[in-house]
């Protein structure tokens, strides 16, 4: 897991001084292209030190990703048998045409 | 990254199919079934509405094959053929509105301002209410058919051009560069659609989950 252990935690503070930096809203819109790898390694990098700090921003990351698996979970695995039958059969027809 | 064209089992697989190889459909009914139900239920009112939707993508699969040209993945290929059939029932239904356009034109946030801490405040953009520890809750919870129930619904609510990019990504597994070729936008233009549909996603699962 990233960004544990390590630094002071806060619960939505960013503790960067003067140092360049980026708020926890400005997270919430990179948190899709984060999770995908499409940010800028540069950006990355400032998104990773704020994740260092800040419980609450660490929280919203791990909800978008039980997210993305609870959207995955709706898909449905099984072929009903009777289906199968009938688009063999459908196949068989049209091998046949 | 998956690559959007033909790969070799899908060319092989693609042989055998026009072969007329019936294990071979087999094979394809079994591994594409499932998502395409799944995405066809995005679409349309209800699951039988779904079910037919998918027993003529299948038709229409078998009625392409001869002509499809590889230029995309076969998944994706079927895919699109799963949603262009959908998109019309579900007009035909008034269940959703053909797609104006698949520019991602709303700029709506993903989250309320009021979350955060304003400007005149000394940390401004920093959460006002931080989001909930979920890895706390447990798995039934989680991944219960009350939770799954919410998320089905938020994505049914989304926006036509969200609703598709999700379903594409996150429930068929379709890689991005699969979503641009079928749908023809920009990468970016991809990354802003998943983005705002994940974070209605999250947002609804946050008013069952917290709420």
């Amino acid at each position: 897991m990233r960004a544990r252990g390590y630094g002071r935690r806060s619960n939505g503070i960013s503790m960067a001084d003067n140092t360049e930096h980026i708020t926890c809203q400005e997270v919430v819109d990179l948190v899709s292209d984060y999770i995908e790898a499409a940010l800028p390694s540069e950006q990355a990098a400032l998104f990773e030190q704020h994740l260092n700090f800040c419980d609450g921003c660490m929280n919203y990351v791990e909800q978008l990703r039980t997210t993305v698996a609870s959207v995955g979970a709706l898909r449905e695995e099984a072929v009903p048998d009777d289906v199968k039958a009938q688009l063999l059969a459908t196949f068989r027809d049209w091998r046949h045409t | 990254m998956t690559s959007a064209t033909v790969t070799r089992e899908e060319a092989d697989l693609l042989e055998r199919l026009r072969a007329g190889d019936e294990r071979a459909f087999e094979a394809l009914v079994e591994s594409y079934y499932g998502t395409m139900l799944s995405i066809a239920q995005t679409y349309v009112r209800t699951r039988s509405v779904a079910e037919e939707v998918v027993q003529d993508a299948w038709l229409g699969v078998l009625r392409g094959l001869d002509r499809f040209e590889g230029r995309s993945s076969l998944k994706t290929w079927i895919i699109s053929i799963v949603i262009n059939i959908a998109k019309t029932r579900g007009v035909r239904e008034s269940r959703s509105l053909p797609f104006a356009t698949l520019a991602a034109d709303d700029d709506e946030p993903a989250l309320s301002a009021d979350r955060f801490r304003s400007a005149n405040d000394a940390f401004p953009g920093h959460w006002w209410t931080p989001p909930a520890d979920w890895r706390a809750l447990p798995q039934e919870v989680l991944l219960g058919r009350e939770t799954l129930g919410v998320v089905k619904r938020a994505i049914d609510a989304l926006p036509d051009a969200q609703r598709t990019v999700i379903a594409m990504r996150d429930l068929a597994g379709c890689s991005a560069e699969e979503v641009c070729e079928t749908l023809s936008i920009s990468e970016g233009n991809q990354r802003v659609l998943l983005h705002r549909a994940r974070a209605r996603v999250r947002a609804a699962l946050e008013r069952h989950l917290d709420g």
